[in-house]
């Protein structure tokens, strides 16, 4: 089991994310999350005063899913569309920590096609959209062993546009 | 001169925090072997359990997609890079979203 992982964003950009799944809903959005692993160390939500490293999101990189043949149920980066994101991040002194991408009519929990199709040491943010209107959001990395993700702990460092409740996440 | 594999950001971690490591290889498939033999995490994160490139795993020789030449049996020459690229695939359950209208 991995340890448990923070992921810092701000409401801003957590909004952007939600609202882009409402925008293709009822399809599959999808982006890349540009930032960098911060030297800041966190208190691990699994308490005994664990503590380990934070990562922040600074930009989002919005893509247009590839998946024309089934945009409701899945999506697609194909490898130009990382190269580009790579790109645009090096231009800002950033990398690409992740990738987030909408479960339409779905909870916001991966999916075996996520796990199948997963990156290790990515952040895999996921917001469920109910009927056109965005719900949970979580974040999830894959174990090393590739069998299951483990939840990222997700907060919002500045005041978040939108409740932080839809985010299972505090709020600092 | 040998060949440089370059490694992407998410697999880093497996090989010592590398991003390349160089390697005298003939083809594609003896590179990536040479890969995973001196980083053997790697290699689930590659390959399939039936040792197959796995489809998200895109393989370029300098700018060439290995798929259009001669995948893992593509040959390399002194000096070629070869680029291991991402490629990002998820969704919702295929059957429940399938019988959607």
């Amino acid at each position: 089991m991995a340890e448990a992982n923070a992921l810092w964003i701000s409401g801003h950009l957590a909004e952007k994310i939600r609202a882009h799944g409402a925008e293709t809903y009822p399809y599959e959005c999808c982006g890349a999350l540009l930032g960098r692993d911060s030297n800041a160390v966190v208190e691990s939500d699994r308490g005994k005063g664990a503590l380990t490293p934070a990562r922040e999101i600074l930009q989002l990189f919005p893509l247009v899913n590839r998946r024309n043949d089934s945009p409701r149920n899945r999506f697609s980066v194909t490898p130009e569309d990382v190269l580009a994101a790579e790109k645009a991040a090096r231009e800002q002194g950033l990398e690409v920590v992740g990738w987030y991408h909408s479960h339409p009519d779905h909870p916001a929990r991966p999916s075996e096609y996520d796990r199948d199709h997963a990156w290790p040491w990515y952040s895999y943010i996921i917001v469920s959209v109910q009927n056109g209107a965005p719900q949970d959001t979580t974040s999830w990395r894959l174990n090393d062993d590739r069998a299951e993700f483990s939840p990222e702990g997700i907060e919002i460092r500045h005041r978040a546009a939108v409740p932080a409740s839809g985010f299972g996440a505090t709020e600092k | 001169m040998p060949v440089k594999v370059m490694i992407p950001s998410p697999l880093r971690p497996y090989a010592g925090k590398r991003d390349s490591a160089e390697f005298s290889a003939r083809t594609v498939g003896e590179a990536l072997g040479h890969l995973t033999t001196e980083f053997g995490e790697l290699r689930k994160h590659l390959f399939t359990e039936d040792g197959k490139l796995r489809s998200f795993v895109n393989v370029y020789v300098n700018d060439e997609d290995i798929r259009y030449l001669a995948k893992e049996n593509t040959p390399t020459k002194d000096g070629d890079t070869i680029s291991i690229i991402p490629s990002i695939a998820g969704g919702i359950p295929s059957i429940e979203g399938g019988i959607r209208t």
